[in-house]
Protein backbone atom coordinates (compact mmCIF):
# COMPACT_ATOMS: atom_id res chain seq x y z
CA UNK A 1 0.00 0.00 0.00
CA UNK A 2 1.04 3.41 -1.06
CA UNK A 3 -0.12 6.60 0.58
CA UNK A 4 -0.34 8.74 -2.75
CA UNK A 5 0.57 7.64 -6.05
CA UNK A 6 0.62 11.20 -8.37
CA UNK A 7 -0.29 10.16 -12.37
CA UNK A 8 1.83 12.45 -14.53
CA UNK A 9 5.16 13.87 -13.52
CA UNK A 10 4.81 17.33 -15.07
CA UNK A 11 4.49 20.49 -13.45
CA UNK A 12 1.39 19.65 -11.64
CA UNK A 13 2.66 16.36 -10.81
CA UNK A 14 5.60 17.37 -9.48
CA UNK A 15 4.41 20.45 -7.55
CA UNK A 16 1.77 18.18 -6.10
CA UNK A 17 4.00 15.45 -4.85
CA UNK A 18 6.30 18.48 -3.27
CA UNK A 19 3.20 20.26 -1.24
CA UNK A 20 2.24 16.28 -0.37
CA UNK A 21 5.54 15.81 0.96
CA UNK A 22 5.82 19.13 2.99
CA UNK A 23 2.57 18.61 4.35
CA UNK A 24 4.59 15.21 5.95
CA UNK A 25 3.09 12.48 3.45
CA UNK A 26 6.40 10.52 2.74
CA UNK A 27 5.14 7.56 0.91
CA UNK A 28 4.85 9.20 -2.57
CA UNK A 29 5.24 7.66 -5.68
CA UNK A 30 4.68 9.96 -9.08
CA UNK A 31 4.38 8.00 -12.22
CA UNK A 32 5.47 9.33 -15.64
CA UNK A 33 5.38 7.97 -18.61
CA UNK A 34 7.67 9.84 -20.88
CA UNK A 35 11.86 9.31 -20.33
CA UNK A 36 12.07 12.22 -17.55
CA UNK A 37 9.89 14.38 -15.50
CA UNK A 38 8.92 18.22 -16.40
CA UNK A 39 6.00 17.15 -18.55
CA UNK A 40 5.24 19.55 -21.84
CA UNK A 41 7.43 22.01 -20.29
CA UNK A 42 10.51 20.25 -21.75
CA UNK A 43 9.31 21.29 -25.31
CA UNK A 44 8.00 24.77 -24.26
CA UNK A 45 11.60 26.33 -24.56
CA UNK A 46 10.39 30.03 -24.99
CA UNK A 47 10.50 32.13 -21.36
CA UNK A 48 7.61 33.51 -20.21
CA UNK A 49 7.12 31.11 -17.36
CA UNK A 50 7.47 31.96 -13.94
CA UNK A 51 6.48 35.32 -13.19
CA UNK A 52 3.85 34.70 -10.49
CA UNK A 53 5.64 32.14 -8.91
CA UNK A 54 9.57 32.72 -9.35
CA UNK A 55 8.93 37.20 -10.01
CA UNK A 56 11.11 36.29 -12.99
CA UNK A 57 10.97 35.09 -16.45
CA UNK A 58 11.67 31.59 -17.01
CA UNK A 59 11.66 28.48 -20.17
CA UNK A 60 9.31 26.07 -20.12
CA UNK A 61 12.84 23.35 -18.83
CA UNK A 62 14.09 25.75 -16.46
CA UNK A 63 10.88 25.97 -14.78
CA UNK A 64 10.53 22.54 -14.97
CA UNK A 65 13.61 22.38 -13.22
CA UNK A 66 13.38 23.99 -10.23
CA UNK A 67 10.32 21.71 -9.56
CA UNK A 68 12.89 18.49 -10.51
CA UNK A 69 15.32 19.24 -8.35
CA UNK A 70 13.34 19.82 -5.93
CA UNK A 71 11.59 16.59 -6.19
CA UNK A 72 14.91 14.98 -6.40
CA UNK A 73 16.45 16.85 -3.25
CA UNK A 74 13.57 15.56 -1.14
CA UNK A 75 14.05 12.16 -2.61
CA UNK A 76 10.22 11.61 -3.51
CA UNK A 77 10.26 8.19 -5.33
CA UNK A 78 9.38 8.68 -9.25
CA UNK A 79 8.66 6.02 -11.88
CA UNK A 80 9.56 7.51 -15.86
CA UNK A 81 8.91 5.27 -19.03
CA UNK A 82 6.25 3.89 -16.69
CA UNK A 83 2.35 4.29 -18.21
CA UNK A 84 -0.98 3.90 -16.22
CA UNK A 85 -3.27 1.61 -17.71
CA UNK A 86 -5.84 1.88 -15.07
CA UNK A 87 -7.34 2.44 -12.15
CA UNK A 88 -9.90 0.93 -10.26
CA UNK A 89 -12.30 2.59 -7.64
CA UNK A 90 -10.88 1.40 -4.95
CA UNK A 91 -7.47 2.90 -5.95
CA UNK A 92 -5.27 0.10 -7.39
CA UNK A 93 -3.09 1.20 -9.86
CA UNK A 94 -2.13 -1.20 -12.94
CA UNK A 95 0.85 0.05 -14.65
CA UNK A 96 3.34 -1.26 -17.43
CA UNK A 97 7.09 -0.14 -17.95
CA UNK A 98 9.88 -2.42 -19.59
CA UNK A 99 11.89 -3.38 -16.14
CA UNK A 100 8.82 -4.66 -14.36
CA UNK A 101 6.30 -5.32 -16.61
CA UNK A 102 2.61 -4.86 -15.59
CA UNK A 103 2.31 -4.27 -12.19
CA UNK A 104 -0.53 -3.84 -9.65
CA UNK A 105 0.09 -0.66 -7.12
CA UNK A 106 -2.07 -0.14 -3.90
CA UNK A 107 -2.70 3.42 -3.23
CA UNK A 108 -4.49 5.25 -0.09
CA UNK A 109 -5.25 8.30 -2.11
CA UNK A 110 -4.14 9.50 -5.62
CA UNK A 111 -3.55 12.68 -7.61
CA UNK A 112 -4.71 12.66 -11.29
CA UNK A 113 -2.32 14.74 -13.75
CA UNK A 114 -2.09 13.91 -16.64
CA UNK A 115 -2.03 17.14 -18.77
CA UNK A 116 -3.93 17.41 -21.80
CA UNK A 117 -3.17 16.80 -25.15
CA UNK A 118 -3.86 18.50 -28.54
CA UNK A 119 -7.50 18.25 -30.22
CA UNK A 120 -6.35 16.28 -33.64
CA UNK A 121 -7.17 17.41 -36.78
CA UNK A 122 -9.85 14.62 -37.63
CA UNK A 123 -11.98 16.24 -35.20
CA UNK A 124 -11.93 19.23 -37.43
CA UNK A 125 -13.55 17.48 -40.97
CA UNK A 126 -11.51 19.72 -42.81
CA UNK A 127 -12.07 18.52 -47.36
CA UNK A 128 -9.18 17.64 -49.38
CA UNK A 129 -6.73 15.17 -49.83
CA UNK A 130 -4.34 13.76 -46.75
CA UNK A 131 -0.70 14.37 -47.40
CA UNK A 132 2.05 14.50 -45.40
CA UNK A 133 2.85 17.92 -44.09
CA UNK A 134 -0.40 18.70 -41.27
CA UNK A 135 1.02 18.29 -37.46
CA UNK A 136 -0.64 19.70 -34.37
CA UNK A 137 1.88 22.76 -33.31
CA UNK A 138 2.78 20.93 -30.15
CA UNK A 139 4.01 17.85 -32.53
CA UNK A 140 5.81 20.46 -34.48
CA UNK A 141 7.42 22.02 -31.43
CA UNK A 142 8.37 18.83 -30.39
CA UNK A 143 10.72 18.29 -33.86
CA UNK A 144 12.17 21.47 -33.14
CA UNK A 145 13.03 22.17 -29.92
CA UNK A 146 13.80 18.53 -28.91
CA UNK A 147 14.50 17.04 -31.96
CA UNK A 148 16.34 19.80 -33.82
CA UNK A 149 14.32 19.03 -37.18
CA UNK A 150 12.40 21.24 -39.15
CA UNK A 151 8.74 19.92 -40.39
CA UNK A 152 8.51 22.62 -43.28
CA UNK A 153 9.73 25.83 -44.93
CA UNK A 154 6.48 27.54 -45.94
CA UNK A 155 3.86 27.08 -42.92
CA UNK A 156 0.32 28.24 -43.09
CA UNK A 157 -1.58 28.03 -39.05
CA UNK A 158 -4.72 27.36 -38.47
CA UNK A 159 -5.88 28.31 -35.14
CA UNK A 160 -4.71 31.13 -32.58
CA UNK A 161 -4.08 29.28 -29.73
CA UNK A 162 -0.84 30.36 -27.67
CA UNK A 163 0.93 27.11 -28.70
CA UNK A 164 0.21 28.37 -32.58
CA UNK A 165 1.58 31.90 -32.31
CA UNK A 166 4.43 30.53 -30.50
CA UNK A 167 5.48 28.19 -33.41
CA UNK A 168 4.83 30.77 -36.01
CA UNK A 169 7.93 32.66 -34.18
CA UNK A 170 10.19 29.93 -33.43
CA UNK A 171 9.59 28.68 -37.57
CA UNK A 172 10.50 32.00 -38.77
CA UNK A 173 13.96 32.57 -36.50
CA UNK A 174 14.23 29.05 -37.68
CA UNK A 175 14.16 30.07 -41.59
CA UNK A 176 10.92 29.29 -42.14
CA UNK A 177 8.09 31.72 -44.03
CA UNK A 178 5.24 31.30 -41.97
CA UNK A 179 2.33 33.02 -44.55
CA UNK A 180 -0.33 32.99 -42.45
CA UNK A 181 -2.14 32.51 -38.97
CA UNK A 182 -5.67 31.73 -39.52
CA UNK A 183 -8.54 31.86 -36.66
CA UNK A 184 -12.31 30.80 -37.56
CA UNK A 185 -13.14 32.71 -34.09
CA UNK A 186 -14.00 36.70 -34.58
CA UNK A 187 -11.12 36.72 -31.60
CA UNK A 188 -8.05 34.99 -30.60
CA UNK A 189 -7.58 32.41 -27.62
CA UNK A 190 -3.96 33.00 -28.02
CA UNK A 191 -2.21 36.04 -24.86
CA UNK A 192 -2.23 39.47 -26.67
CA UNK A 193 1.64 39.82 -25.57
CA UNK A 194 2.03 36.66 -28.17
CA UNK A 195 0.12 37.98 -30.72
CA UNK A 196 2.14 41.15 -30.59
CA UNK A 197 5.85 39.15 -29.82
CA UNK A 198 5.25 36.48 -32.09
CA UNK A 199 3.08 37.87 -34.87
CA UNK A 200 3.57 41.42 -35.15
CA UNK A 201 7.23 41.38 -34.38
CA UNK A 202 7.52 39.40 -37.65
CA UNK A 203 4.70 41.09 -39.56
CA UNK A 204 2.93 37.57 -40.04
CA UNK A 205 -1.07 38.44 -40.79
CA UNK A 206 -3.35 37.31 -38.27
CA UNK A 207 -6.48 36.56 -39.87
CA UNK A 208 -9.46 36.73 -37.64
CA UNK A 209 -13.22 34.41 -38.79
CA UNK A 210 -11.52 32.24 -41.25
CA UNK A 211 -10.83 29.24 -41.61
CA UNK A 212 -9.13 26.45 -44.10
CA UNK A 213 -11.59 24.85 -46.26
CA UNK A 214 -9.53 22.87 -48.71
CA UNK A 215 -6.22 21.01 -48.21
CA UNK A 216 -3.96 20.54 -51.13
CA UNK A 217 -1.60 18.04 -52.41
CA UNK A 218 -0.88 14.55 -52.38
CA UNK A 219 2.25 13.28 -51.21
CA UNK A 220 2.79 16.47 -49.48
CA UNK A 221 0.87 19.69 -48.75
CA UNK A 222 1.32 21.65 -51.61
CA UNK A 223 -1.50 24.24 -50.85
CA UNK A 224 -4.46 25.38 -48.66
CA UNK A 225 -7.86 27.12 -49.51
CA UNK A 226 -8.95 29.92 -46.58
CA UNK A 227 -11.87 31.92 -46.74
CA UNK A 228 -13.71 34.35 -44.36
CA UNK A 229 -17.09 32.69 -42.63
CA UNK A 230 -19.90 34.26 -41.91
CA UNK A 231 -21.65 35.11 -38.55
CA UNK A 232 -22.64 31.12 -38.38
CA UNK A 233 -18.77 30.01 -39.69
CA UNK A 234 -19.98 29.09 -42.67
CA UNK A 235 -17.50 29.81 -45.05
CA UNK A 236 -17.80 32.60 -47.58
CA UNK A 237 -17.66 31.40 -51.11
CA UNK A 238 -16.65 34.79 -52.40
CA UNK A 239 -13.47 35.11 -50.20
CA UNK A 240 -12.06 31.65 -51.39
CA UNK A 241 -8.31 31.83 -51.51
CA UNK A 242 -5.78 29.45 -52.73
CA UNK A 243 -2.28 29.64 -49.89
CA UNK A 244 0.67 27.79 -51.83
CA UNK A 245 2.56 26.26 -48.72
CA UNK A 246 4.35 22.34 -47.48
CA UNK A 247 3.07 22.66 -44.25
CA UNK A 248 0.05 23.21 -42.32
CA UNK A 249 0.05 23.52 -38.41
CA UNK A 250 -3.07 23.01 -36.31
CA UNK A 251 -3.33 25.22 -33.22
CA UNK A 252 -7.01 24.07 -32.16
CA UNK A 253 -7.73 23.37 -28.68
CA UNK A 254 -6.63 21.24 -26.05
CA UNK A 255 -8.61 18.68 -24.34
CA UNK A 256 -7.68 17.30 -20.88
CA UNK A 257 -6.14 13.63 -21.21
CA UNK A 258 -9.32 11.48 -19.39
CA UNK A 259 -9.56 8.09 -20.14
CA UNK A 260 -8.63 6.98 -16.90
CA UNK A 261 -10.84 9.18 -15.24
CA UNK A 262 -13.68 8.43 -17.07
CA UNK A 263 -12.78 4.30 -16.75
CA UNK A 264 -12.84 5.45 -12.89
CA UNK A 265 -16.49 6.35 -13.25
CA UNK A 266 -15.68 10.01 -11.82
CA UNK A 267 -18.11 12.71 -12.77
CA UNK A 268 -16.79 14.83 -15.66
CA UNK A 269 -17.72 18.39 -16.70
CA UNK A 270 -19.23 18.68 -20.18
CA UNK A 271 -17.53 22.22 -20.69
CA UNK A 272 -13.83 22.01 -18.58
CA UNK A 273 -13.88 18.15 -20.18
CA UNK A 274 -11.96 17.56 -16.60
CA UNK A 275 -13.27 16.20 -13.47
CA UNK A 276 -15.81 18.29 -11.40
CA UNK A 277 -14.16 19.28 -7.84
CA UNK A 278 -14.37 20.91 -4.77
CA UNK A 279 -12.18 23.57 -3.59
CA UNK A 280 -9.34 20.78 -2.94
CA UNK A 281 -9.85 19.61 -6.44
CA UNK A 282 -10.99 16.45 -4.81
CA UNK A 283 -13.08 14.85 -7.56
CA UNK A 284 -16.73 12.82 -6.53
CA UNK A 285 -14.65 9.28 -5.76
CA UNK A 286 -13.03 10.74 -2.68
CA UNK A 287 -9.53 10.18 -2.14
CA UNK A 288 -9.06 10.89 -5.83
CA UNK A 289 -8.02 14.65 -6.93
CA UNK A 290 -7.13 16.41 -9.89
CA UNK A 291 -5.34 19.26 -10.82
CA UNK A 292 -3.42 21.29 -13.56
CA UNK A 293 -4.53 20.43 -17.88
CA UNK A 294 -6.06 17.36 -16.73
CA UNK A 295 -8.66 18.78 -14.66
CA UNK A 296 -9.05 22.01 -16.98
CA UNK A 297 -6.74 24.06 -19.79
CA UNK A 298 -5.15 26.62 -18.06
CA UNK A 299 -2.88 29.43 -19.62
CA UNK A 300 -0.09 29.68 -17.22
CA UNK A 301 1.82 27.07 -15.59
CA UNK A 302 2.09 29.15 -12.39
CA UNK A 303 -1.40 29.04 -11.82
CA UNK A 304 -1.17 24.97 -12.53
CA UNK A 305 1.59 24.89 -9.66
CA UNK A 306 -0.72 26.46 -7.46
CA UNK A 307 -3.81 24.38 -7.99
CA UNK A 308 -1.13 20.85 -7.83
CA UNK A 309 -0.48 22.41 -4.49
CA UNK A 310 -4.22 22.90 -2.98
CA UNK A 311 -4.77 19.03 -4.08
CA UNK A 312 -1.47 18.17 -2.44
CA UNK A 313 -1.98 19.33 0.73
CA UNK A 314 -5.71 18.02 0.24
CA UNK A 315 -4.49 14.69 -0.46
CA UNK A 316 -2.47 14.77 2.56
CA UNK A 317 -5.41 15.63 4.77
CA UNK A 318 -7.26 12.87 2.91
CA UNK A 319 -4.73 10.41 3.76
CA UNK A 320 -4.66 11.72 7.65
CA UNK A 321 -7.74 11.03 7.85
CA UNK A 322 -8.94 14.56 7.71
CA UNK A 323 -12.89 14.26 7.51
CA UNK A 324 -14.28 16.39 4.61
CA UNK A 325 -16.66 18.79 4.86
CA UNK A 326 -20.16 18.12 4.67
CA UNK A 327 -21.44 21.26 4.24
CA UNK A 328 -21.66 21.66 0.35
CA UNK A 329 -22.74 24.33 -2.02
CA UNK A 330 -22.88 24.23 -5.75
CA UNK A 331 -21.49 26.50 -8.27
CA UNK A 332 -24.20 27.49 -11.55
CA UNK A 333 -23.17 29.50 -14.16
CA UNK A 334 -24.93 31.71 -17.05
CA UNK A 335 -24.21 32.03 -20.09
CA UNK A 336 -21.65 34.42 -20.29
CA UNK A 337 -19.53 32.67 -17.96
CA UNK A 338 -18.98 29.25 -19.31
CA UNK A 339 -17.62 27.38 -16.41
CA UNK A 340 -16.20 27.58 -12.96
CA UNK A 341 -13.34 25.58 -10.98
CA UNK A 342 -14.13 24.23 -8.45
CA UNK A 343 -17.60 23.49 -9.42
CA UNK A 344 -18.68 22.92 -5.58
CA UNK A 345 -17.51 24.30 -2.37
CA UNK A 346 -17.86 23.51 1.49
CA UNK A 347 -17.16 27.41 3.33
CA UNK A 348 -14.00 25.66 5.14
CA UNK A 349 -11.88 28.31 3.96
CA UNK A 350 -11.65 31.52 1.94
CA UNK A 351 -11.67 30.25 -1.54
CA UNK A 352 -10.49 31.30 -5.31
CA UNK A 353 -12.72 31.11 -7.75
CA UNK A 354 -11.48 30.13 -11.10
CA UNK A 355 -13.77 30.89 -14.39
CA UNK A 356 -13.66 31.54 -18.04
CA UNK A 357 -15.90 33.76 -20.09
CA UNK A 358 -17.77 32.70 -23.05
CA UNK A 359 -17.41 36.66 -25.00
CA UNK A 360 -14.48 39.15 -24.91
CA UNK A 361 -16.22 42.50 -23.07
CA UNK A 362 -15.44 45.32 -21.35
CA UNK A 363 -16.44 47.03 -17.48
CA UNK A 364 -17.92 44.39 -16.67
CA UNK A 365 -19.55 43.12 -13.34
CA UNK A 366 -19.36 39.37 -12.19
CA UNK A 367 -22.09 38.97 -9.79
CA UNK A 368 -22.64 36.16 -7.88
CA UNK A 369 -26.30 35.48 -6.66
CA UNK A 370 -27.57 32.91 -4.07
CA UNK A 371 -30.98 32.43 -5.36
CA UNK A 372 -32.33 35.88 -5.81
CA UNK A 373 -30.68 37.74 -3.58
CA UNK A 374 -27.34 39.33 -4.73
CA UNK A 375 -24.25 38.24 -2.78
CA UNK A 376 -20.82 39.38 -4.34
CA UNK A 377 -20.05 42.14 -6.97
CA UNK A 378 -16.62 42.73 -8.24
CA UNK A 379 -15.49 45.02 -11.67
CA UNK A 380 -13.32 43.54 -14.29
CA UNK A 381 -12.26 46.33 -17.07
CA UNK A 382 -11.92 43.48 -19.64
CA UNK A 383 -12.41 39.50 -20.10
CA UNK A 384 -11.93 37.48 -22.80
CA UNK A 385 -12.25 33.46 -23.39
CA UNK A 386 -8.69 33.33 -23.55
CA UNK A 387 -7.96 34.70 -20.52
CA UNK A 388 -8.62 32.63 -16.64
CA UNK A 389 -10.13 34.67 -14.35
CA UNK A 390 -10.82 34.21 -10.74
CA UNK A 391 -12.79 35.45 -8.32
CA UNK A 392 -12.14 35.47 -4.32
CA UNK A 393 -14.76 34.55 -2.07
CA UNK A 394 -14.58 34.21 1.93
CA UNK A 395 -15.54 31.21 3.59
CA UNK A 396 -18.19 33.20 5.79
CA UNK A 397 -20.14 34.35 2.39
CA UNK A 398 -19.92 30.57 1.40
CA UNK A 399 -21.13 28.83 4.76
CA UNK A 400 -24.56 31.45 4.92
CA UNK A 401 -25.49 30.51 1.14
CA UNK A 402 -27.52 27.81 -0.13
CA UNK A 403 -26.28 28.20 -3.57
CA UNK A 404 -23.98 30.09 -5.59
CA UNK A 405 -25.09 31.49 -9.18
CA UNK A 406 -22.43 33.02 -11.14
CA UNK A 407 -23.16 35.77 -13.76
CA UNK A 408 -21.65 38.22 -15.81
CA UNK A 409 -23.61 41.66 -16.37
CA UNK A 410 -23.43 44.99 -18.03
CA UNK B 1 2.13 61.52 -32.22
CA UNK B 2 0.57 58.62 -30.44
CA UNK B 3 1.44 55.47 -30.17
CA UNK B 4 -0.57 51.68 -29.20
CA UNK B 5 1.77 49.14 -28.15
CA UNK B 6 0.86 46.00 -26.41
CA UNK B 7 2.91 45.43 -23.58
CA UNK B 8 4.72 41.82 -23.68
CA UNK B 9 6.11 42.09 -20.12
CA UNK B 10 3.82 39.27 -18.22
CA UNK B 11 0.64 38.07 -19.70
CA UNK B 12 -1.61 40.11 -18.64
CA UNK B 13 -1.23 41.78 -22.18
CA UNK B 14 -2.03 45.94 -21.16
CA UNK B 15 -3.19 47.82 -24.33
CA UNK B 16 -0.57 50.94 -23.63
CA UNK B 17 -0.48 54.37 -25.21
CA UNK B 18 2.56 56.09 -25.68
CA UNK B 19 2.87 59.77 -26.14
CA UNK B 20 5.94 61.06 -28.40
CA UNK B 21 7.50 64.18 -29.18
CA UNK B 22 10.77 64.66 -31.17
CA UNK B 23 11.50 60.73 -30.73
CA UNK B 24 11.04 60.93 -26.87
CA UNK B 25 8.51 59.08 -24.92
CA UNK B 26 6.88 61.71 -22.85
CA UNK B 27 4.12 60.19 -21.50
CA UNK B 28 2.45 56.60 -21.11
CA UNK B 29 -1.10 55.11 -20.13
CA UNK B 30 -2.72 52.06 -20.01
CA UNK B 31 0.03 50.35 -17.73
CA UNK B 32 -0.99 48.46 -14.66
CA UNK B 33 3.09 48.34 -13.36
CA UNK B 34 6.03 50.09 -13.83
CA UNK B 35 7.49 47.70 -15.86
CA UNK B 36 4.95 48.68 -18.13
CA UNK B 37 6.21 51.80 -18.54
CA UNK B 38 9.67 51.25 -19.38
CA UNK B 39 8.17 48.56 -21.54
CA UNK B 40 6.50 51.14 -23.54
CA UNK B 41 9.54 53.41 -23.64
CA UNK B 42 12.05 51.31 -24.56
CA UNK B 43 9.44 49.88 -27.05
CA UNK B 44 9.45 53.44 -28.95
CA UNK B 45 12.70 53.90 -29.09
CA UNK B 46 15.23 50.62 -28.73
CA UNK B 47 12.70 47.67 -28.82
CA UNK B 48 14.50 44.70 -26.86
CA UNK B 49 13.73 41.09 -27.04
CA UNK B 50 14.76 37.98 -25.07
CA UNK B 51 15.35 35.29 -28.02
CA UNK B 52 15.10 31.65 -27.00
CA UNK B 53 16.10 29.17 -29.65
CA UNK B 54 18.65 25.69 -29.53
CA UNK B 55 22.12 25.12 -30.14
CA UNK B 56 23.27 21.79 -32.07
CA UNK B 57 25.22 19.52 -30.03
CA UNK B 58 28.52 17.63 -31.30
CA UNK B 59 26.75 14.98 -31.04
CA UNK B 60 23.89 15.53 -33.40
CA UNK B 61 20.87 16.34 -30.87
CA UNK B 62 19.65 20.36 -29.45
CA UNK B 63 20.44 22.02 -26.53
CA UNK B 64 17.90 24.46 -25.61
CA UNK B 65 19.45 27.56 -24.93
CA UNK B 66 18.27 31.70 -24.63
CA UNK B 67 20.15 34.86 -24.33
CA UNK B 68 20.65 36.19 -20.83
CA UNK B 69 19.37 39.32 -21.49
CA UNK B 70 17.13 40.93 -23.95
CA UNK B 71 18.81 42.02 -27.57
CA UNK B 72 18.06 44.69 -29.90
CA UNK B 73 14.99 43.59 -31.54
CA UNK B 74 16.89 44.22 -35.15
CA UNK B 75 19.60 41.62 -34.21
CA UNK B 76 17.20 39.05 -34.30
CA UNK B 77 18.17 37.31 -36.79
CA UNK B 78 21.85 37.87 -36.96
CA UNK B 79 21.35 36.27 -33.55
CA UNK B 80 19.73 33.22 -34.73
CA UNK B 81 22.42 32.72 -37.62
CA UNK B 82 25.51 32.81 -34.85
CA UNK B 83 23.06 30.18 -32.72
CA UNK B 84 22.39 28.31 -35.45
CA UNK B 85 26.55 28.22 -36.95
CA UNK B 86 27.48 27.32 -32.85
CA UNK B 87 28.42 24.06 -31.77
CA UNK B 88 27.80 23.04 -28.31
CA UNK B 89 29.76 20.43 -26.33
CA UNK B 90 28.47 17.76 -23.85
CA UNK B 91 28.07 17.95 -20.94
CA UNK B 92 25.90 21.12 -20.19
CA UNK B 93 24.71 22.18 -17.13
CA UNK B 94 21.59 24.99 -17.10
CA UNK B 95 23.12 28.07 -17.01
CA UNK B 96 26.03 27.24 -18.88
CA UNK B 97 27.53 29.86 -21.21
CA UNK B 98 27.62 28.36 -25.14
CA UNK B 99 28.32 31.62 -26.56
CA UNK B 100 29.47 35.04 -25.13
CA UNK B 101 28.94 38.45 -25.97
CA UNK B 102 26.17 38.45 -28.54
CA UNK B 103 24.72 41.93 -28.66
CA UNK B 104 25.31 42.57 -25.27
CA UNK B 105 24.15 39.01 -24.41
CA UNK B 106 25.40 35.74 -23.27
CA UNK B 107 23.38 32.69 -24.97
CA UNK B 108 23.12 30.38 -22.10
CA UNK B 109 21.88 27.07 -21.55
CA UNK B 110 18.08 26.55 -20.09
CA UNK B 111 18.14 23.15 -19.45
CA UNK B 112 20.87 19.81 -18.66
CA UNK B 113 21.97 17.75 -20.83
CA UNK B 114 24.43 14.60 -20.48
Amino acid sequence: MTDLVIIGGGPAGMSAAIAAYEAGIRDILIIERDDSLGGILRQCIHNGFGLHKFGEELTGPEYALRYEERVRKLNIPFKTDTMVLDITPDKVITATNSDEGIFKIEAKAIILAMGCRERPKGALNIPGTRPSGIYSAGTAQKYVNMEGYMPGEEIVILGSGDIGLIMARRMTLEGAKVKLVCELMPYSSGLARNIEQCLNDFDIPLKLSHTVVEIHGKDRVEGVTIARVDDNKKPIKETYEYIPCDTLLLSVGLIPENELTKKLGIKLNNITGGAEVDENRETSLPGVFACGNVLHVHDLVDFVSEEAETAGRAAAEYINGVKASENIVEITTDGNIRYTVPQRISGKNDVNVFFRVGKAARNVKINIYDGEKPILSKKKVRVAPGEMESIAISADIVSRAKSLHFCMEE
Amino acid sequence: MKRNLTCIVCPLGCSLEAELSGGEVVSVSGNTCPRGKKYAIEECVNPMRTVTSTVRCQNGSVVAVKTDAAIPKKHMAECMTIINNAVAHLPIRVGDIIIREVFGANIVATQNKE
